[in-house]
């Protein structure tokens, strides 16, 4: 239990001790110049590392927040105006020229085939984790199943739609079955393979305490792997979930679209709301385009809450880092 | 041989996987044949119903369809992106006048419809292009027994928008067009684009040419226009729904090829009317059969649809029109359908739809820019429409 | 205060029937059943569509032999397809993708892990989400209408000025083009190496830190000697589930690549990639066109699986010495 306690606590903040510097044969200023550098002590070398890192490190984050900032502006600018009840509840009007209307249709069709491809491809996924990690290793199967999740993971979504229109549409028609099948495809490498990198980070001395303290395998790995890793393999979960979200290619060879609304599981086109922004965003005509973008940050907020919720859950996970 | 623990393991789960995925199978084939023969919740699919249908409407203009019994269907088309606002607003429009019927249309593109339409995945699809003849025989053989059915509904226009500021009103004959997209004129002021503009002074910007790079009717449209009106166009890259482009930048649906036009100084690009209208785009005055410079518009669009002579395939060939006021780069739009349809209620219903959209849908269609079909070619299409059965 | 794992020794209570003797290695046995059965179905999954995808390929295979990888000649008027370009455009945009994404997630991980303060770092990571939560279709939009006449075509133009004598550089830019695609999909995959990472520099054990600090180490000497060993494989799992992405990624590539059908040496003309000609010619495809276009997708199979093993080779290699 103290063990627990010490490898699980934050750490505390130690100042990053300066190097020791002795009495000075430069007895310069801190500005110094790279050729001074180059024949500088190692003390105030390593200062300038660190120093140079750490601005590298904030410029980076700097870069990264630029867009997130500008797409965020965009989208909610565009579609703040159009977002609303209305828009929430109702389905597609009849016309592309005209303002008014909803996606509620494209909303059904997202829900239905990202819900059903993540009820399938998540216990699958994680499972398949953890038969790689704790139960095949090496064997020849877990290397199959590796080295298939490789080859899966840099599919273009296309492809996957081109597959399994090829597999199935031709015989059984668009369906959301058939759109979540595609969606499946597409989330399954991802998940099996960021499950399986966050469970070998899992340290050997949690294992190696619940078995010391009699537990069996199955145990171990339900009550004490699984849940320390759950932030993790939520991080994999959530990519996968996004990325199924945000998917139009393989839809629109699956699912193909309606602007009908669709609450079949077989048999008929369905809409998503990606389809929706698509088709929206690229009609003419300035009323589609403001529901595109409606839709666009209904999406985006509908997979963040959920994302976030997600994290929160996990990181309250008994266990967690 | 002794089986080990571990070898057992692997044979079970082997054996569990299997099963489980036998399982899924026959729950997919079993879901499948249940699926493939119901078309929709609504459809009571019994003959009697659905035979009732509207009497003859061939020769009058508006026609009343109150008289008509309810009819329901679910149907799916897909196809053309360019009729795409049209079909959803007669689709529309329709419902309020037969609510049981529920149609989809997707613009997925001309090339798709096709596809989708002779994969028999879709009750009816949509083309730009006319079928070539071995399409149309694929299509009739994928349904035996079954005629393809090409029944136009409008036109519209190819329009060249361009970006020259400064640059008001530009006028291209098809020679220097087609050398502009072969790569022949590289240069804006080139004597051969000066001799047709008069008065107007062209800056030295280079040329960049901005094509489509998914398949389209559009292109083929344009490829088809200059197919027709010049021997090098029709030597090199040729006429088709997807050409071998000399030179310029793909963008992607008119709606890319309008922004790479309208963020590109120099750039000309072919897009539909409407994207050009509705993006405030210059576009060029083209030269027609009379000599005339011709701007694209719906007035323009209808003098080329005044054909002499209707073909009985309904091929219409409207590019290049001898009309003084005609446009030169007119393209009419099909919907494909078979004349026996595997459902009858789906076939009562597609026919209601295309009779009610060819006589009162022509007012929608002018609003949004589309121009309708002259009457004795609407005569000519719904007697095809009337052809449809099941 | 966290607690361990509350278990009794299954073999040695008499209390309650689930901890009879037994029991325990009999949901042993089931629980490492249901794991390999789920893993089976994933390989089951991904192997068929591999296998199924190479089949309907063949014809093309055969038909052009290893000109099909190697030839430039896309005509579907003689029957000739050959993918060069394709390929190219490919690897050129996810290389560019590669070389700014991963240097700046890294350093958006570092800066969650190590350097920002608790009450930054929650929101930095809502941030980060967010760019996960943006529809692919948005992201292509946003950058073909926002990004591409903003940033990258004065940075382009700016480039290709000074710097045009360097062939890769060389102008003048199309707008469209390997660089256009290439940094969108940066920004697409950067969410999922940041993620992953941060998971993998989490997991560093606080004592390592600590230990370190206490040896006098600068804040950046302790990243390079404690957190960053120990991470590579970690690391480099992220950056190939970035890689994939970037391969597989359909309709932003679709839309700022150019599809131009040769292969241009500079970053800033216009190209075309294997799943943006997939998703452009599908439609209109009949007979040997629709095999070699699957026959694309399954080259593509190719490249991945040789990057991967490259990459596994790579972190084994590290891990050795």
């Amino acid at each position: 239990m103290a063990i627990q306690q010490v490898v699980n606590t934050e750490p505390v903040s130690l100042e990053p001790s300066r190097p020791a510097s002795h009495s000075d044969s430069w007895g310069g200023t801190r500005a110094s110049s790279g050729a001074r550098l180059i024949g500088a002590r190692p003390a105030r070398r390593r200062v300038w590392r660190n120093r140079a890192s750490a601005f590298l490190i904030i410029s980076a984050i700097v870069l990264t927040l630029i867009p997130v900032a500008l797409i965020l502006f965009q989208i909610a600018l565009k579609g703040a105006s159009t977002m609303g009840w209305t828009f929430l509840t109702q389905s597609l009007p009849f016309s592309v020229t005209k303002a008014g209307g909803g996606f509620v249709n494209g909303l059904i069709g997202t829900a239905i085939m990202v819900g059903l491809a993540t009820i399938v491809s998540i216990p699958l996924g994680i499972l398949g984790a953890v038969y790689l990690v704790e139960y095949g290793k090496k064997n020849w199967l877990a290397t199959l199943i590796r080295f298939f999740s490789d080859v899966m993971t840099g599919v273009p979504s296309i492809f996957v739609g081109v597959f399994v229109y090829t597999a199935l549409v031709v015989r059984f028609g668009y369906g959301a079955v058939i759109g979540a099948a595609a969606l499946a495809l597409i989330m399954m490498p991802i998940i099996i393979r960021s499950s399986e990198e966050m469970l070998k980070l899992v340290p050997l001395e949690l294992k190696d305490a619940s078995y010391a303290l009699g537990a069996a395998k199955w145990q171990t790995i339900t009550k004490v792997i699984l849940p320390s890793a759950a932030p993790g393999i939520t991080t994999g979960a959530m990519l996968a979930v996004a990325r199924a979200a945000g998917e139009t290619a393989p839809l629109i060879m699956t699912a193909l679209g309606s602007i009908q609304l669709v609450t079949k599981l077989t048999g008929s086109p369905i809409s998503s709301l990606t389809l929706l922004i698509l088709n929206g965003a690229r009609a003419p005509y300035e009323a589609a385009q403001a529901r595109a973008w409606a839709g666009a940050l209904e999406l985006l907020v509908i997979v963040l809450v959920f994302t976030i919720v997600a994290r929160v859950f996990a990181s309250r996970s008994r266990l967690s880092r | 041989m002794v089986l080990r623990g571990k070898d057992k393991r692997l044979i079970i789960l082997f054996a569990v996987a299997l099963v489980a995925v036998a399982l899924v199978g026959v729950l997919a084939a079993g879901c499948g044949s249940s699926t493939t023969t119901t078309t929709s919740p609504a459809t009571s699919s019994t003959a009697g119903t659905a035979t009732t249908v509207a009497p003859d409407t061939t020769t009058s203009a508006g026609s009343d369809t109150t008289t008509s019994a309810a009819l329901s269907a679910d149907l799916n088309g897909a196809g053309a992106t360019f009729p795409q606002p049209l079909y959803v607003e007669w689709i529309g429009a329709f419902q309020k006048v037969q609510p049981g019927v529920k149609i989809n249309y997707q613009g997925v593109g001309s090339g798709a419809g096709i596809q989708q339409f002779t994969a028999q995945t879709i009750d009816f699809g949509a083309s730009d292009a006319y079928m070539k003849p071995a399409e149309i025989t694929a299509a009739e053989a994928a349904r035996a027994g079954a005629k393809v059915l090409l029944i136009p509904t409008v036109f519209g226009s190819i329009t060249l928008a361009y970006n020259l500021p400064g640059v008001d009103k530009l006028n291209l004959d098809s020679d220097t067009l087609a050398a502009i997209f072969l790569g022949k004129i590289t240069k804006w002021n080139d004597a051969k684009i000066a001799a047709l503009n008069a008065g107007v002074t062209l800056p030295s910007t280079a040329i960049q040419t901005v094509h489509r790079s998914d398949s389209s009717g559009t292109t083929n449209a344009f490829t088809s226009y200059l197919t027709a009106v010049n021997a090098d166009w029709k030597a090199g890259p040729g006429a088709g729904k997807i050409v071998k482009w000399l030179g310029g930048v793909g963008g992607q649906g008119n709606d890319g090829v309008a922004a790479v036009v309208k963020q590109t100084a120099g750039a000309v690009g072919y897009v539909e009317l409407a994207y050009a209208v509705q993006n405030k785009m210059a576009v060029a005055n083209m030269k027609n059969k009379s000599g005339a410079f011709v701007a694209p518009s719906l007035e323009s669009t209808s003098a080329a649809a005044d054909m002499a002579q209707i073909p009985a395939d309904l091929n219409l060939s409207v590019s290049d029109s001898a009309n003084p006021a005609a446009y030169p780069i007119v393209t009419a739009t099909y919907i494909l359908a078979y004349d026996k349809m595997p459902d009858a209620a789906k076939a009562a219903a597609l026919k209601a739809f295309l009779t009610w959209a060819l006589n009162d849908g022509t007012s929608v269609a002018q609003q949004l820019g589309y121009a309708p079909l002259p009457s004795a070619v609407r005569d000519a299409a719904i007697a095809k429409v009337n052809a449809i059965g099941s | 205060m966290r607690s361990v794992p509350s278990l009794s020794p299954s073999r040695t209570s008499s209390t309650g029937s689930w901890k009879r003797k037994g029991v325990g290695r009999r949901a042993d046995s089931l629980f490492a059943i249901l794991a390999g059965v789920c893993g089976t179905l994933v390989l089951i999954a991904l192997a068929y569509m591999v296998f199924s995808t190479t089949r309907t390929a063949l014809p093309v295979f055969r038909s052009e032999g290893i000109s099909f990888v190697t030839g430039s000649n896309w005509d579907p008027n003689t029957d000739h397809y050959q993918i060069l370009p394709l390929i190219f455009g490919t690897i050129v945009t996810s290389i560019i993708a590669l070389i700014v994404a991963v240097p700046m997630s890294v350093g958006v991980a570092l800066f969650l892990t190590e350097y920002a303060p608790k009450r930054l770092r929650t929101p930095v990571e809502y941030a980060v989400d967010l760019l996960a939560a943006v529809p692919s279709v948005v992201y292509g939009l946003w950058g073909l209408l926002v990004v591409l006449p903003f940033f990258l075509r004065p940075i382009s133009n700016f480039v290709s000025k000074y710097l045009g004598f360097i062939p890769i550089f060389s102008g003048p830019s199309t707008g469209l083009s390997y660089f256009a695609a290439g940094i969108i999909l940066s920004i697409m995959i950067t969410p999922i190496i940041t993620s992953l990472c941060r998971e993998v520099f989490k997991s560093v054990p606080s004592a390592d830190r600590h230990a370190a600090f206490a040896l006098g180490a600068t804040r950046w000497e302790m990243i390079k000697e404690a957190v960053l060993p120990r991470s590579r494989g970690g690391v480099v799992g992220a950056t190939m589930l970035g890689l994939g992405r970037a391969l597989g990624e359909t309709i932003v590539v679709a839309l700022l690549i150019g599809s131009s059908p040769v292969i241009n040496a500079s970053i800033f003309k216009p190209g075309s990639s294997i799943a943006g000609a997939i998703a452009n010619g599908w439609g209109e495809a009949t007979g040997l066109q629709t095999s070699a276009l699957v026959g694309a997708g399954v080259v593509l199979f190719a490249i991945t699986i040789a990057i991967n093993m490259i990459a596994r080779g790579i972190v084994w290699r590290f891990n050795r010495s």
